[in-house]
């Protein structure tokens, strides 16, 4: 079965023209050429036999399969109602249709690919030549050629050729950088705005706090325990525009707000609080996620980007998790018409540190 | 005169010669149709990742037709109910359109995604596979330094694409993206306000992260590639050892027909896989998450699974911020570490690891040959350590919702996570290396004493002795004298010949059965010749 290779010594001259050779024996020879010998060549199927009509069987098998398939997705990808429908409906199957016949559509002419090369196509051993050696001879002549072109430009002899050119080169390339850095540079300090927020007063006038939908907030709005988020009163207030601004307005249970004053007396905060209420910066200092699990029970307050968490009661000190500075606070009081509105922007820096945070 | 008849049979042949009276082309072809390439499974791994990458290319064209990169706010308006009348920006209303009105847009979406995890899923178990065997070693440092790039540049492939739905999720991503650029000592609040032109989020990121995850990053995967694929033609690959297998040859079949048709069939499986996954499992439902809100964030929220280390190396940092008191004081914030100094020193030492293995082996030599992972046992190890190192991260990445899931107390999962990534890698470098030894220590005893045969014997004193079958003609005692070889020992009868060939046929044979050359149960057999030299499985029949 197996067809072995044998070179013989003294083999006669291969001319290509040869009637006798077969096709495999060119092949063979070409293969020879590039330092490839097949030392093992067998067909896997004996040609005409049971076994082989039942592979190409399988092959053709799944060959037509992938022509149904993918007519199937042509047909659903035309006919099926595809617009999505509120509610449960046979648009829902629309992708998953697609999906599925797209898939065995693939995978049936993969495997068709597969079974032909792998089970039909003769196995083979052939041995390549890797010729990893490196010339040293070679390595110096190229060498030298190159040292040689150094020579005849003569950098060496004329130095000021080699200077200048740095010289005149150096601010070309300074050129290229420069639209480009200087494009993209922008001034992080430009109007203070990594320290100030929505919540600074704008002509003297403080700024209320307002509920996602855009209304102020009384004190009685928010129970005991309760807490809401609260946004700068202000055009776009209520939009990523202000990503810095949202802070937590947490109407504290008596006892909680007793601490919590006391704490915050320690932390020169003391007049920051409005009666029971607390607000603080929602924005985490670690990686700047919204800070939004409230616990009841314990007062902390939980990132669940990565798990720091605050201690309310004592002037929100991380006290658990990478992160290591407090939630600036925001000073709060109730203005004549009954809502809460800023004292002052934050006094401390929102949102997540940096090298020159004050 | 008579006119010539046009020969169809002779038109191949005159075509090629006409070419290659111009061109020159035959011997290249020949020497590109002849070349040898070695197979095995493990050598597939790489093809993964590259036809993912086919597949992002052709979807990803495919989504740029109806994404739209911008940030202007509009009032949704589209098929899906739920949230019409909401004011959201254009990239993800357009993300919304291409998922619901958008004929087959959400497969190819899901499609996307998927061929996207599969692209670093199959970069990190390439990489695996590479290190493990020792493929990295010289000459190939080269395109082991590239293949980390790669995993590097797909990372942010994926980060950058990620983002670019500006859902609840990814805006999420870029706020601790920003972050992590601002943690930078000195240059931290200039480089972010230089990305974002100003105050994170600004209007400009996303129509930037676009031409960066469309044009510059897939441009520099492309080139990255073609040099990775450019040179493992050059240096051609490695094989394992085995039978006629030396540090000079290459042993396998040519590229052509066979190779080439089982790496094209492959392709088609690779796609339809894709396909499948695409269409059958939901992946990042962008319409659940709602538009990005700098104020709203859910627990839960996990990134793609190759940035889950990163996560899980931020969760498990203490809280260790650096004051600096010069003038009115600086700050190095704890998240510097974990996310740019770890990450640079894993690029580091992934980068360098070929350099210091050579040095540390004094080993300078070219290697073509494999090596099995048992017969380097440090170099095992160091792999498990490291891939310990990262499943601990990994898993902290999700260790909120294990902690939900198990009813785990969320501070005791974040100190398990600073416990483990400590203790656990030297621990996984202690038992992997043990393990190394202990199956290096089978394979000489098999060579040694010969393959168990699973026959009981008993002696004539009344002692049972399992009989072995020796792999070479053995010495008084019982020993033969086999070398290791570098490559797998038998260890069953049956990688012996002891059993006939599988018989073919689904519900009856479809060839008449071959003999078995041996019955179960026979006494051992006198080693044939031909099997003195080998110290291999492979049957070569």
């Amino acid at each position: 079965m197996s067809r072995q290779t044998e070179q013989s010594a003294g083999q006669e001259p291969f001319d290509v023209d040869d009637p006798r050779l077969t096709r495999f024996d060119v092949v063979r020879e070409g293969a020879r050429r590039d330092d490839i010998e097949i030392v093992h060549y067998e067909p896997q199927v004996v040609a005409g036999s049971k076994a082989e009509r039942r592979l190409v069987r399988t092959v053709a098998g799944f060959f037509l399969l992938t022509g149904l398939a993918a007519t199937a997705f042509l047909v659903i990808y035309i006919w099926w109602p595809w617009e999505y429908q509120p509610g449960r409906g046979g648009d829902k199957l629309y992708t998953p249709l697609l999906g599925l016949t797209l898939g065995v559509a693939l995978l049936a002419v993969g495997f068709g690919i597969l079974t032909w090369g792998k089970k039909l196509l003769p196995k083979e051993v052939s041995i390549q030549d890797r010729h990893g050696g490196v010339s040293t001879e070679d390595q110096k002549i190229t060498g030298q050629t190159m040292a040689y072109m150094v020579d005849e430009l003569g950098v060496k002899r004329r130095p000021l050729l080699g200077v200048s050119l740095l010289a005149g080169l150096a601010p070309v390339g300074a050129v290229v950088a420069a639209p480009l850095v200087g494009g993209l540079i922008s001034d992080p300090h430009k109007d203070d705005q990594m320290m100030t927020t929505g919540f600074a007063p704008r002509d003297g006038q403080k700024i209320r706090l307002v509920r996602e939908d855009g209304r102020p907030i009384r004190p009685a709005d928010i129970s005991a325990g309760g807490q809401i988020t609260v946004f700068p009163g202000v055009e776009h207030g209520v939009s990523n525009r202000y990503a810095d601004s949202p802070a937590l307005l947490i109407h504290l249970r008596d006892a909680d707000a007793e601490e919590s004053r006391r704490n915050n007396e320690r932390a020169g905060h003391g007049d920051y609080m409005w009666g029971n209420y607390a607000a603080y910066s929602k924005i985490c200092t670690h990686a700047g996620c919204p800070a939004s699990l409230y616990e009841q029970q314990t007062n902390r307050l939980l990132c669940p980007c990565h798990q720091s968490q605050f201690l309310i009661t004592d002037n929100a000190k991380p006290i658990f998790g990478p992160a290591s500075r407090r939630l600036p606070q925001l000073p709060i009081e109730v203005d004549a018409e009954g809502y809460f509105v800023a004292r002052s922007d934050y006094t401390e820096t929102v949102g997540p540190d940096f090298w020159e945070r004050p | 005169m008579k006119r010539r008849k046009f020969d169809i049979a002779a038109a191949p042949a005159n075509t090629g010669r006409a070419v290659d009276e111009r061109f020159q082309v035959a011997t290249p072809l020949r020497r590109l149709l002849n070349k040898v390439f070695p197979d095995h499974w493990s050598f597939l791994l790489g093809e993964i990742a590259l036809f993912s990458f086919i597949v992002l290319l052709l979807t990803g064209v495919f989504l740029t037709f109806f994404y739209e990169p911008a940030l202007t706010e509009v009032i949704y308006n589209g098929s899906y109910a739920p949230l019409r009348g909401t004011p959201m920006s254009v990239a993800y209303a357009s993300t919304l359109d291409i998922s619901f009105d958008v004929r087959g847009g959400l497969i190819m979406r899901q499609m996307h995604h998927w061929a996207a995890l599969l692209f670093m899923a199959a970069i990190v178990v390439h990489m695996l596979r590479v290190f493990f065997t020792g493929a990295f070693r010289k000459p190939r440092e080269t395109n082991w330094i590239i293949g980390s790039l790669l995993f590097w540049v797909g990372f942010l492939a994926g980060f950058t694409g990620y983002s670019l739905p500006d859902d609840g999720l990814s805006g999420t991503g870029l706020r601790i993206a920003s972050a992590i650029m601002l943690s930078i000592p000195v240059i931290g609040s200039w480089v972010t306000a230089a990305v974002f032109n100003g105050e994170f989020p600004g209007t400009i990121i996303i129509s930037r992260f676009f031409i960066a995850h469309v044009l510059l990053i897939p441009g520099l995967l492309i080139a990255l590639i073609s040099v990775h694929l450019g040179l493992v033609f050059k240096q051609k690959h490695t094989q394992w050892p085995g039978p006629g297998r030396t540090n000079a040859n290459v042993v396998g079949e040519r590229m052509f027909p066979r190779y080439a048709i089982k790496q094209g069939g492959f392709f088609m499986v690779v796609f339809g896989v894709i396909a499948l996954l695409g269409g059958l499992f939901q992946i990042n439902p962008i319409w659940l998450f709602g538009p990005y809100e700098a104020w709203v964030v859910s627990a839960a929220s996990q990134p793609d699974w190759y940035v889950m280390f990163l996560d899980g190396s931020t969760r498990l940092m203490p809280d260790w911020q650096i004051d600096i008191p010069i003038g009115d004081g600086y700050v190095i914030p704890p998240l510097f570490w974990p996310t740019v100094v770890l990450p640079g020193i894993l690029v580091g030492l992934s980068t360098l690891y070929p350099f210091l293995e050579a040095r540390y082996l004094k080993d300078y030599r070219s290697h073509n040959l494999l090596q099995r992972p048992r017969d380097v046992p440090f170099r095992t190890g160091l792999g498990a350590m490291a891939v310990t190192f990262y499943v601990v991260l990994t898993l902290s990445g999700a260790n909120d919702v294990i902690a939900d899931k198990f009813q785990i107390s969320l501070n005791a999962m974040t100190w398990a996570g600073r416990i483990g990534l400590l203790i656990l890698p030297p621990l996984a470098y202690y038992v992997t290396y043990r393990i190394c030894l202990g199956l290096q220590q089978h394979d000489r005893e098999v060579l040694a004493h010969g393959v168990e045969t699973g026959i009981i014997r008993r002696l004539p004193d009344g002692r049972f002795v399992e009989v072995h079958q020796p792999l070479s003609a053995a010495d008084g005692n019982g020993h033969g004298e086999l070398d290791y070889a570098g490559w797998v020992v038998p260890k069953k009868m049956n990688r012996l010949g002891a059993l006939g060939p599988a018989i073919r046929g689904f519900f009856y044979p479809i060839e008449k059965p071959v003999e078995a050359p041996v019955s179960p149960g026979h006494p051992p057999v006198e080693p044939r010749a031909e099997r003195e030299e080998i110290g291999s499985g492979e049957t070569r029949s």
